[in-house]
């Protein structure tokens, strides 16, 4: 039997089985990333769409009872008294607010970070690493702490309203505690890192020889940076905008604590429904609508960031 | 020397007194010392010299992309030492080309224009003509990602050239290339600044290419301009240890001034014979001296004659198109020959016969130090 097989052929079916081998091992070491991907991620959303079309359950949890009716009070309510259907204005008003304050959010980090990450870029290598230090350590505080330090700075009796109060620049404190600045302030001090890191990595690679032919043909100080630098560090600009864009767009605990009770974002909403509105379906329904909404905003950023790459090329 | 001999015309760039410091306190590095040129109109001059020599820094501060620590650079005579690059009419071509990864060829070779503000109309045919000039009108709409090493060379000269500089500076700009690309491209280099007549200012460690491709060149280390000349100037009357060492292979012989007449002096060599050697402009030389005597401005003896230097064949070495002899001289140092191959011609030399060293006519100069 063996001198059927031509050498070739037994040479074909060892590289096949290392191949085989190969594989499983792959699978293998790839599987703690699956295990956590299915049973953390896609399992619990799966169990949320789920829920989304059940029956509220009287003191929370759901009854399987199929129903759309969360689905419904996403965007319309009924009237108790003359069954008459109206928009739900409340959870409109705060879709736009969160949709409104996280581009804001994104927009004012944008301009801070872009220049940070630029001049941390263009320090000596040495103290390069200082800087990115200085800018990640709001990281190693719990966010309640850092949201509450946030509050003490703005509330009417804080730091800001009285130094302006005794040097005399006001009368009265400004109110900017339980505000949409409020909010907006707390979101860009928390996120903030999260536009520099990405946009220093991608400065940093960024060959400033580049930068020196601009300015040699010509370009002023403005026109390399329009020309020359932002086109060639937009994938940082792109993947900064998404981690402020995201977590803005669900933050909980920032307008929690200083937006107040008034002042609710879409996380605020889904707790609610889950907490005293007893209304799991609606929270589950609210999730969704979120998760699509960033899906959306994404789809729309890459495509237009991917449309002026075509253009510039 | 043609073009390069003729002092009378106008100055495109001058460096006067020109310094650079690099850092302060200990860890200060004067990249220039007090360093005076002058480079023609119309010119290509060379700055030629080993890393760190001063070269490229020399040619960032005429660019614009660093300012003197002292003295005055100017262009057709106004000093531009305070203006920022994008005020200067002076475009360069980088060592690594800085092409713009994120345009096609023809928006690279563009840009200066825009920057500029020209009609669009005048940009697109000025593109159409730069692209015919360096022969790559084909790939006007690739991305600068997309073409060769050499291609992209050639698009980093013709963005450098759209908008009409008056000085062209290149900084190494052919050092990325293989062999046979950089040939050519040295020839293409000289075509364009013959068509173009712009002053191209070229910065390079190679001494071969700046041997050929030069009108003029100035020698640099460490931070100072050591000599400035012709190729042939350089090559055959090295005023220094350091310029005859850097360029070319070069035999260095140890004597005493005999006599001075003129812009000639007698010298009597340590290894025996007497020889004439020309002296560098403002040198005046005594007592024991260093003079060079190129390789191939000398001649070996199988039969000594009475004024050659007397040694021992040590080594042939064949190079195809020449041999060099390595001699021993019965003084002491080495003396190497290179010969031309002609058929049948070095037969006669074998490794340990007894051999003469006949130097030249005009072959030999004193070095100043």
């Amino acid at each position: 039997m063996h001198q059927d097989n031509p050498p070739l052929t037994r040479a074909a079916q060892v590289a096949a089985a290392a191949d085989r081998q190969e594989i499983r091992n792959r699978w293998f070491l790839a599987s703690p990333a699956l295990f956590i991907i299915f049973f953390a991620a896609i399992g619990p959303l799966f169990i949320v769409l789920v829920f989304s079309f059940l029956t509220p359950a009287d003191y929370g949890g759901v009854v399987w009872k199929p129903s759309g009716q969360a689905w419904f009070q996403v965007l319309f309510e009924k009237d108790i008294f003359d069954d008459t259907t109206t928009f739900a204005d409340a959870h409109l008003s705060i879709l736009w607010r969160s949709v409104k304050l996280s581009f804001f959010t994104t927009l004012i980090a944008l301009a801070f970070g872009f220049p940070t990450a630029y001049f941390i870029s263009t320090r000596p290598e040495k103290s390069r690493d200082i800087w990115l230090f200085l800018i990640t350590i709001p990281f190693w505080t719990n966010l309640l702490i850092r949201t509450f330090a946030v509050q003490e700075v703005i509330r009417n009796e804080g730091i800001f309203n009285t130094v302006l109060m005794k040097l005399g620049i006001i009368s009265s404190p400004i109110q900017i505690m339980f505000t949409d600045v409020a909010i907006m302030l707390g979101m860009l001090y928390v996120y903030l890192p999260l536009m520099v890191l990405p946009l220093y990595a991608s400065m940093e690679k960024l060959d400033f020889r580049l930068v020196e032919a601009g300015y040699d043909l010509y370009a002023n100080r403005f026109q390399v940076l329009r020309r020359v630098i932002i086109p060639l560090v937009k994938p940082g600009i792109i993947a900064g905008s998404i981690l402020v864009f995201i977590p803005s767009l669900g933050a909980y605990v920032t307008p929690r604590v200083l937006g107040g009770g008034k002042n609710m974002m879409l996380g605020n909403l889904i707790e609610l429904q889950f907490g005293q509105g007893r209304n799991w379906p609606l929270g589950a329904a609210l999730s969704i609508t979120l998760m699509a909404i960033v899906m959306i905003a994404l789809m729309i950023y890459v495509r237009s960031a991917g449309r002026s790459e075509v253009r510039h090329g | 020397m043609g073009r390069a001999g003729s002092g009378e015309r106008r100055s495109a760039i001058e460096a006067i007194g020109v310094s650079k410091v690099f850092g302060n306190g200990d860890d200060a590095v004067r990249a220039l010392d007090n360093v005076d040129v002058t480079i023609r109109e119309n010119e290509f001059f060379t700055l030629l010299g080993p890393s760190g020599c001063g070269k490229t820094t020399l040619l960032r501060l005429i660019a614009g992309f660093d300012f003197p620590t002292e003295g005055e650079i100017r262009l057709y005579g106004e000093d531009i030492a305070p203006l920022p690059p994008f005020k200067r009419p002076v475009n360069t071509v980088f060592q690594n080309y800085a092409l713009f990864p994120h345009m096609t060829v023809a928006q690279n070779i563009g840009f200066g224009l825009e920057m500029l503000g020209k009609p669009k109309v005048e940009i697109d045919a000025r593109i159409s003509e730069m692209l015919k000039l360096v022969r790559m009108e084909e790939l006007r709409n690739r991305r600068t990602s997309q073409i060769s090493g050499g291609q992209q060379q050639r698009v980093a000269l013709a963005r450098a050239l759209a908008p009409r500089p008056k000085v062209l500076l290149l900084d190494e700009p052919l050092s990325a290339l293989d062999f046979k690309l950089r040939k050519d491209m040295q020839i293409e280099l000289k075509r364009l600044q013959h068509e173009t007549g712009i002053t191209f200012i070229f910065v390079t460690h190679d001494q071969e290419e700046a041997l050929t491709m030069s009108d003029r060149i100035a020698v640099m280390s460490k931070g100072h301009i050591l000599q400035i000349g012709s190729p042939r100037d350089i090559y055959d009357r090295p005023a220094e240890r350091f310029v005859a060492n850097f360029i070319g292979d070069t035999n260095f012989l140890e004597g005493q001034v005999k006599e001075v007449r003129g812009s000639k002096a007698r010298i009597t060599l340590d290894a025996g014979a007497e020889v004439e050697a020309g002296i560098s402009e403002g040198a005046n030389p005594q007592g024991n001296v260093t003079i060079v005597v190129r390789p191939e401005h000398a001649a070996i003896q199988a039969r000594p004659g009475a004024d050659a230097l007397k040694g021992t064949l040590e080594n042939i070495v064949y190079f195809g198109t020449d041999t060099h002899f390595h001699v021993k001289l019965a003084s002491g140092p080495h003396f190497i020959v290179r010969q031309q191959n002609r058929h049948g011609a070095g037969e006669e030399f074998k490794t340990g016969m007894p051999v003469g060293v006949e130097i030249g006519q005009n072959a030999a100069q004193v070095l100043k130090d």
